[in-house]
């Protein structure tokens, strides 16, 4: 009994200290929709009365509204992309056994161990010395090389999960390889290709240093938030548009939650669990 | 004999020449040759390493050999894909498409056939009374047990009509009651449907039950083709006889004499005549190992008990098994003790260790195996 | 099997058909951009023109002129601690949502990464007006009594830019830590209990070992992209608490000397995955001589 109350007692300690790092974690969150919703162009306390007019504001700004455009545009480009890199690579790396594939596969997901601005200035660099102008293409390419890594490990997962002799009974069973690919392969790791799109998507849709370095005229949405930040008067309007985005990538978030569940009936904990298999290495 | 000669002259439905297969440095297959007939129960057995499965992934296509050629109904198989064999195989972890049903999973193969929705579904229904499944159509993969499962990819292999299923230790997986119950279903539907069928496993006695023939592997090589008896009474070597039930081995010499009849001596045992089937080794031995089956020697109870040979000895240990028992016998003039086991009939009693009993036998049920 | 793998099999020739095209991406969109950056470094611009000989000019200014020098100190030093109280800080959540969470994990989980769907501009925007002269800090810290005058060593510093990183990175560390921990076999735990060992001892013999790889990769994942933010330095950094990346951007944009900053970038990089390679070999060698 000593024992138990013992431990018992060590886990409030931690239940505590669980609790209090949580709210560190949701500080800035939590005053999101505080300052979205005060009406008073001064970021701080104390705070005015309740208003919706910053989020009716929002609906005038063209800038903004261009920059959204834009920022879909990326986003949707760069989730499709990384993902079909990603299935290519996972596909390779769950099922082949070919020369060099530990080097191949670092140095694919090196990307994440890289300072984004590392990867925005070389880019740059090397766009300038081939004279190509900067458009949203170049974002795109660099956003997909920022997210494939991301892509490789969710899939990774789905594709290492699936049992070989599942594709060779359809190819036994007279099944062509790509008609094993589209009727056992395919079905298996959608809700994986899902989680991917989705999670690309959202890491592109918020992607600052990158898009600050690659864009030209045409800006994505992080680089209009920062122009904005400068002007105070901005403010308000900025946070009712992060409160919106919030709102967003919660309802991806679910959604990638749900698809992440269904990926493998098998596998819990299967995103962290590929998140971790990123640090094998 | 004469039984053997007509199944040889069956059709031979996969024909397996001097195939090799290495992976790297290893030599999975080390030149295997075989012809298995049709409507056959094959059986390839071996423990785990022997290139049992590697040889049934290549004849089913998911593998090339390194060297040979492998045949599937008088056509050569070299580069034809698995989806282009006239194979089906049962996989041991039996591959059941988890995202489809039981009706989806059995016609699977079907849909490529185009025969149109009716036909299938008859197809399919056919199938899973055959496999006792009627009714379970619409039952998603994971809801079935272990049985079940095998049964669905029976019907799933068994629905595209194959020249030889290949079965990769299907039963591997089941628990033992039903494991034995499997078997003579195994054993029934293959007579029912008369398709070749080729059974992976490293189980003597499964192999035993089932099989019109065994091929016993062992480190990449055929060692020996033989019924279940033939195999069981007169093995080869050493190493089958002992993979294949347990076994005692005394040392002896081989003898010939003028008139061209063969016996063996065997020290203390004395010297017991041996027919030319018995010996598997050249007559020309000088030292080689007799061999006896536990169940083929007796300890006799009573004294007008009489074999052809006898000769007494000291039970050291007893080992009771339910209906059989165990023994170990010590015969002083013999390196090694010697395993007798009895069955238990009614009014026979378990011999104490330390007494003493004579150990009977006949000349007829000896092998002659090699002395290593 | 084990299988010798030659470029030439099936397997191999399939595998690398597959992974051909996104390793192509990477060379042309990686390989090529972090060479030719390391090239760049010895060149000279004179205003938008690139000179393209060889010269050492621009590495001995990024390592010389003290300007730079200490930049790049602060950077480390600033990147440093991040991973240190990140990492501190992650262990004991990641610890117990793994042992302590029950059949609520993947709630904590999900909990703990929410925050981070937030765009990240205005997440560093928060941390300044939470830690600012009227922030939210200073109003609930004045409100309860406990300071006169609003603190100041909290904002326009580095000790800013560590809390505000420190916040951001959480996830990179728990997730990963969470992971090792998971892995590790229970009866391990049980085995040492029954051994003798007291919660404390057992967790230092045991449990921290075995999580290790976590606590290295989470150390990994942070540090070396710490060193090159750019945003929080900007926003909550002040005059004292910019990084080595501004530099970099302020080369690369503004004074239009490209070479330097692919030369101070380079040289960055070069240091923190030395530092990084440092960490691991120590880190092995620790594990090394725990195991024996």
């Amino acid at each position: 009994m000593v024992e138990k109350e013992r431990v018992l007692k060590i886990n409030k300690k931690f239940q505590i200290f669980a609790y209090a790092y949580l709210l560190f974690l949701y500080l800035p969150v939590l005053l999101l929709p505080i300052f979205a919703f005060n009406d008073s162009t001064i970021i701080s306390f104390p705070l005015n009365s309740f208003t919706f007019k910053w989020f009716a504001g929002l609906t005038e700004e063209t800038y903004l509204h261009e920059s959204l455009k834009n920022s879909l545009f990326v986003a949707i480009s760069t989730s499709i992309l990384s993902t079909c890199l990603g299935i290519l690579a996972s596909r390779a790396s769950a099922r082949y056994e070919f020369f060099g594939k530990k080097s191949i596969l670092s140095f694919l997901i090196l990307p994440l161990f890289l300072p984004e601005i590392i990867v925005g200035v070389a880019l740059l660099v090397v766009l300038m010395q081939l004279g190509l102008a900067l458009t949203l293409w170049t974002v795109i390419l660099g956003h997909t090389l920022i997210c494939t890594p991301f892509s490789i490990a969710i899939l990774n997962s789905a594709f290492a999960n699936m049992d070989m002799s599942l594709e060779e009974a359809s190819l036994d069973l007279g099944e062509t390889r790509f008609g094993t690919f589209k009727r056992v392969i395919l079905p298996m790791v959608t809700p994986g290709l899902i989680s991917s799109i989705l999670i690309c998507f959202t890491i592109s849709l918020d992607e600052f240093i990158i898009a600050f370095f690659l864009t030209g005229t045409e800006t994505t949405l992080p680089v209009y938030i920062w122009g904005q930040l400068r002007f105070p008067a901005k403010l308000p309007g900025v946070m009712a548009l992060g409160f919106l985005m919030l709102l967003l990538s919660l309802l991806l978030l679910s959604l990638f939650e749900y698809f992440r569940r269904r990926t493998n009936r098998v596998i819990d904990d299967q995103v962290n669990l590929e998140f971790g298999n990123l640090f094998k290495s | 004999m004469k039984e053997l000669d007509k199944e040889v002259t069956k059709n031979n439905i996969v024909e397996l020449n001097e195939v090799f297969k290495h992976f790297g440095e290893i030599a999975a297959l080390d030149g295997v040759s075989a012809q298995i007939s049709e409507g056959e129960f094959f059986s390839l057995l071996g423990p785990s390493g022997c290139g049992k499965t590697t040889l049934l992934r290549l004849i089913a296509g998911f593998e090339e050999p390194t060297k040979g050629t492998i045949s599937i109904d008088n056509s050569p198989m070299f580069k034809v894909e698995a989806n282009k064999r006239p194979t089906n195989m049962v996989f041991q972890s039996y591959a059941i498409f988890p995202h489809l049903n039981v009706e989806e999973n059995v016609g699977y193969g079907l849909i490529r056939l185009n025969l149109g929705k009716e036909e299938t579904s008859r197809r399919v229904d056919e199938m899973l009374q055959l496999v006792d499944l009627e009714g379970y159509n619409s039952r998603p993969a994971h809801a079935l047990s272990g049985g079940q499962r095998q049964r669905v990819a029976l019907a799933r292999s068994l629905i595209m009509k194959p020249k030889v299923l290949l079965l990769d230790e299907p039963l591997s997986s089941l628990d033992k009651n039903l494991r034995e119950q499997m078997q003579v279903e195994l054993r029934n539907l293959q007579r029912t449907v008369g398709i070749t069928f080729i059974l992976v496993t490293h189980d003597q006695e499964e192999a035993l039950t089932m099989s019109d023939r065994i091929a016993v592997m062992f480190d990449g090589k055929i060692i020996q083709i033989a019924t279940p008896q033939e195999l069981y009474s007169r093995p080869i070597s050493k190493r089958v006889a002992s993979f294949i039930g347990e076994m005692n081995f005394i040392e002896g010499q081989l003898l010939i004499d003028e008139k061209g009849k063969t016996s063996v001596e065997a020290g203390i045992l004395g010297k017991m005549d041996v027919n030319r089937d018995q010996i598997a080794v050249p007559l020309d031995s000088g030292l080689v190992t007799i061999g006896i089956r536990p169940e083929m020697m007796s300890l006799l109870f009573e004294e007008r008990d009489r074999t052809e040979f006898e000769i007494g000895g000291v039970i050291k240990e007893s080992a009771y098994f339910g209906d059989m028992t165990y023994y170990t016998v010590e015969v002083s003039g013999l390196n090694s003790p010697l395993t007798i086991s009895m069955r238990n009939t009614s009014g026979r009693r378990i011999l104490e260790n330390g007494e003493s009993a004579r150990i009977g036998w006949g000349s007829e049920s000896l092998v002659i195996l090699n002395k290593t | 099997m084990d299988r010798a793998i030659s470029l030439f099999d099936t397997d191999s020739k399939r595998g690398l058909s597959l992974i051909g095209l996104p390793f192509g991406f990477s060379l042309l969109l990686l390989a090529a951009p972090l060479i030719l950056i390391f090239f760049l470094g010895f060149w000279k611009q004179d205003y938008l023109i690139l000179e393209r000989s060889f010269s050492l000019d621009n590495y001995i200014e990024a390592w010389t002129e003290p300007m730079y020098r200490d930049l790049m100190l602060r950077s480390l030093g600033i990147s440093a601690s991040v991973t240190f109280a990140t990492v501190l800080l992650a262990y004991p959540m990641a610890y117990f949502i793994s042992f302590h969470g029950g059949n609520r994990k993947a709630l904590w989980l999900f909990l703990v990464t929410i925050p981070f769907w937030t765009s990240y501009l205005l997440r560093v925007f928060l941390w300044k007006v939470i830690l600012g002269y009227n922030g939210v800090l200073n109003s609930l810290l004045d409100w309860l009594g406990l300071i006169e005058e609003p603190l100041t060593f909290i904002l326009y510093n580095a000790n800013a830019v560590v809390i505000t990183l420190t916040h951001a990175w959480a996830p990179f560390a728990i997730l990963p830590i969470y992971v090792a921990l998971e892995k590790i076999d229970r009866s391990y735990l049980e085995a040492a209990t029954d051994l003798g060992d007291g919660p404390l001892k057992r967790f230092f013999r045991i449990t921290l070992p075995l999580s290790m790889t976590g606590v290295v990769g989470a150390a990994l994942i942070i540090f070396i992209p710490t060193i090159g933010d750019y945003v929080t330095p900007k926003l909550v950094g002040g005059k004292d608490g910019l990084m080595i990346a501004n530099m970099i951007q302020v080369q690369f944009m503004k004074a239009n000397n490209a070479p330097l900053g692919a030369s101070l970038a380079v040289s960055a990089m070069g240091i923190v995955t030395m530092i990084s390679v440092i960490f691991l070999t120590f880190n092995r060698r620790w594990l090394r001589k725990r195991g024996s």
